[in-house]
């Protein structure tokens, strides 16, 4: 009688694990199948390499490399803002904080997670795109609006990985370096970090994966044009934000379009989380 | 009639031949010791005799344990078993709850669950176990708040409190001081008259002390089991002689 | 000047290197904690003046724009997404940490759908859901296709903090508990998942501010209609999707800001508690 009931709550506990699987083959398959329309139509070159995006145009074009340039644009340039701030602060936090300082730190970069993208998007509406127009010209919904904005928000995805891979090289790498007459910046940048280079590497993977992925806060700040330019204080259109913006009116092909954008984001999502993975099992392994 | 019979027992761990062709006898009432060096196998065998190594995966047992005359791993109820087998571990493992829920936990598994009945069989328990004066006032605060002795005492209580025929305990007093260990030791002596009891040991003026009967482990091999007295004084074994002289351990 | 001030200063003329890395480490860590407070201290700033009354009336209409029905869906939402996820969330994780066989094939396979799952922007979750749950079920923009797609955002989030707490129940309470007679079942629902509390806890009130500061994974499921929803397939939004579109039409500014304001404070709130009962936990 009890058995049966244990071997009962077995399965019933192993179903609901099951759940998870079920999810990511609803997701990949609905996902997928929904773009496979708009793909077969107007063929994948087309559809990557065109550069023309005019779904409602009397001769419809459904180019997205405009998106994919704008995605990774954008991406590049949060890069450039984002990472080396957190990884600076990364290394400050974990090899030159004193405890009392690490009390305010720490729930910072904690809360910096959690703000909700509207709100970062709202700032930036407010206060990044200004500054941008007064700056740099032209009227302030650009690249470079959506890059900084975007360098800030993935701040505490980079910060709290390299962190863990810094905490976790051995102190004896350290006091090592320390040892032969290493000034302490000198042992931690020149020994320390470079021995948790997987484990940063990861979290400016993960932070990238951040960044192309966002929608909501670039939608408000990017000018959202689908156009190829490399003039960073004009507006672009990312693979995200296409989505969100046209989503409400498209029908039949054009919404297999805007799906099949979705498929590719999520392509690139995939990728972006296995070399994630690959590093982070790296960084496990190497100490 | 003997409380256990093991007959050609051996246990791997995947690969790894753990325990090798072990047979042994313990009678009733009896304390009965396990010495040996630490990875001898002593802690894997007393954990045969309430199967408490099922849990430990890729863990593969043959030949027969007895207990009452019955095959333990043939057609036994494992909770069941392990209610008739009470265990105490080598780290006091009081739950994170009061001392009344501790000793509760066990009999309200097994289905009790009027509170009279509860309230007696707790003040029982914890007298047997020596603990009773010690915590009568404040049994329904967490009994992560007492000392290591009394924790262990404590855990005696739970184990008794489900009323078992048999007593495994695992070097329950390794982690203790030396007035607690007196304390377990004398307790142990007490609790004899009505349970078996066997008792993983890691110091041999313990087993000299507390035991009737002695098992002396090696490589996973029982190499000799005797009284007591006779296994310290005249010990049959050269291995078994120069581990109770200090040659090795 | 005294002597420790002296030798820092004789270490930087002899490494300018060190200078310089000492002098980027203190501007980058500035920067960081200097923007949340900037960003915090900005909005607070403008939008407080504009907190009034008739931003909580219980109609919205286009004048007050109220943010009060949008609050209530906000909890309604979170509320049955919790429902949802908590029990797939956490019974995932006692199936992974006290059935299943370590390392086995199924582990594997849920590992990897729940990395795969916490790496997928939300947007995919709401395409996703907008393509399975509006579109396929039928079910429109409604409060259910909203609270479905989200409560699959949170799962991973959900069953990853409660395996974290209970891989951190000691064994040895376990071991206990199986040892007096208790079956498996007993021992998760007696001893191990009242240890994990904290733990668990921690997780769901992260899971409740995703969901609170959500918006891409929703505008499409649960739609944006200005109203609290009245059945399960009616339509409604939440705070951030409120924010989101009152900052869009550019018209309602103040009101945007003092929106701002409270989520700002609700989100600060809730990683504070989510802080609180993580430190409760490792006080333990």
């Amino acid at each position: 009688m009890n058995h049966k009931k244990e071997i009962a709550a077995k399965y019933i506990f192993m179903f609901f694990a099951l759940a998870s699987i079920l999810a990511v083959a609803l997701i990949s398959i609905f996902i997928f199948a929904g773009g496979m329309p708009a793909l077969k139509e107007i063929g994948i070159i087309e559809f990557v390499f065109g550069t023309k995006w005019k779904p409602t145009a009397a001769t419809p074009y459904y180019g997205i490399a405009s998106m994919i340039v704008g995605s990774l644009l954008i991406t590049l340039g949060a890069v450039v803002i984002g990472v080396p701030v957190g990884i600076f602060s990364a290394v400050f936090i974990s090899n030159f904080c004193p405890d009392r300082l690490y009390k305010v730190i720490n729930p910072a970069v904690n809360l910096l997670a959690g703000i909700p993208s509207v709100i970062y998007g709202f700032f930036g509406i407010v206060i990044i795109v200004p500054f941008v127009r007064n700056v740099f010209g032209g009227n302030g919904n650009s690249i470079l609006a959506a890059s900084i904005l975007l360098g800030i928000m993935i701040l505490p995805t980079v910060v709290s990985v390299s962190q863990s891979a810094l905490r976790a090289v051995p102190s004896h790498y350290y006091e090592g370096a320390l040892a032969l007459g290493a000034t302490k910046e000198q042992a931690v940048f020149k020994v320390v970090l470079p021995a948790a280079k997987s484990g940063v590497l990861a979290g400016v993977i993960l932070g990238i994966g951040r960044s192309i992925g966002e929608t909501m806060a670039v939608q408000m700040v990017a000018g959202n044009q689908p156009r190829i330019t490399f003039d960073m204080t004009k507006g672009i259109r990312t693979m995200t934000t296409n989505i969100v913006l046209e989503m409400a009116e498209a029908a039949d092909l054009h919404r297999s379009a805007l799906i099949a954008t979705g498929a590719l984001l999520f392509l690139f999502i995939l990728m972006i989380n296995s070399l994630f993975f690959v590093l982070k099992r790296r960084m496990n392994s190497e100490h | 009639m003997n409380k256990f019979e093991i007959n050609n027992l051996d246990l791997y761990y995947g690969n790894f031949h753990a325990l090798k062709n072990i047979n042994m006898h313990i009678k009733p009432n009896t304390v009965t010791a396990f010495i040996g060096p630490s990875g001898c196998g002593k802690s894997t065998f007393l954990r045969t005799l309430n199967r408490m190594n099922d849990l430990v995966e890729g863990c593969r047992i043959t030949g027969e344990v007895l207990m009452d005359g019955k095959n333990v791993y043939h057609n036994t109820d494992v909770n069941l078993l392990r209610k008739n087998v009470g265990m105490v571990f080598q780290k006091p493992n009081p739950f994170p709850m009061s001392v009344y829920n501790n000793i509760a936990y066990g009999p309200r598994t097994h289905g009790i669950t009027k509170k009279a009945q509860l309230d007696e069989i707790v003040e029982k328990s914890l007298r047997d176990a020596a603990i009773w004066d010690e915590v009568k006032d404040r049994l329904h605060k967490s009994a992560m708040g007492l000392s290591g002795g009394q924790q262990q005492r404590l855990c005696i209580a739970r184990a008794l409190a489900v009323k078992p025929q048999v007593l495994l305990m695992d070097e329950p007093t390794s982690a203790l001081d030396p007035i607690s260990t007196a304390k377990v030791e004398d307790l142990v002596m007490e609790l004899k008259k009505d349970y078996t009891i066997v008792m993983v040991t890691h110091n041999m003026q313990q087993a000299m002390r507390a035991s009737d009967e002695t098992a002396f482990f090696l490589l996973g091999e029982m190499i000799e089991k005797a009284p007591t007295g006779k296994l310290f004084s005249m010990p049959q074994d050269k291995r078994c002689e120069d581990y109770i002289t200090g040659r090795f351990g | 000047m005294n002597t420790k001030v002296k030798q820092v200063m004789q270490t930087y003329r002899r490494s300018p290197f060190s200078l310089a890395m000492r002098v980027m480490l203190i501007v980058s860590i500035a920067f960081t904690v200097g923007i949340l407070a900037f960003i915090l201290i900005y909005i607070l700033a403008n939008g407080i003046p504009y907190i009034t009354p008739s931003l909580f009336s219980m109609e919205y209409t286009s004048e007050n724009v109220s943010m009060l029905p949008s609050i209530i869906t906000t909890l309604m939402l979170v509320a049955a997404s919790l429902v949802i996820s908590m029990p797939f969330g956490i019974f995932t994780a006692v199936y992974l940490v006290e059935y299943a066989a370590k390392g086995s094939r199924i582990v594997e396979v849920i590992r990897l759908t729940t990395e795969t799952l916490s790496g997928i922007p939300s947007i995919v979750y709401g395409l996703f859901g907008n393509i399975f749950f509006v579109t396929v079920l039928g079910w429109k923009y409604s409060f259910l296709a909203g609270v479905m797609t989200i409560s699959i955002m949170i799962l991973p989030l959900i069953m990853r903090t409660a395996e974290e707490a209970l891989i951190a129940v000691p064994q040895d309470w376990r071991q206990a508990s199986f040892g007096l007679g208790a079956g498996n079942l007993r021992t998760v629902f007696k001893i191990v998942l009242p240890s994990a509390v904290p733990g668990i806890l921690s997780g769901v009130i992260l899971a409740i501010g995703r969901v609170v500061g959500e918006t891409a994974a929703l505008i499409y499921t649960l739609g944006t209609m200005a109203k609290i929803p009245d059945s399960f397939f009616s339509s409604g939004r939440t705070l951030a999707l409120h924010m989101w579109v009152l900052s869009g039409e550019g018209l309602h500014i103040n009101q945007a800001y003092a929106t701002a304001v409270v989520l700002v404070v609700i989100v600060v709130a809730i990683n504070a508690l989510s802080g609180l009962v993580a430190k409760k936990l490792q006080r333990r």
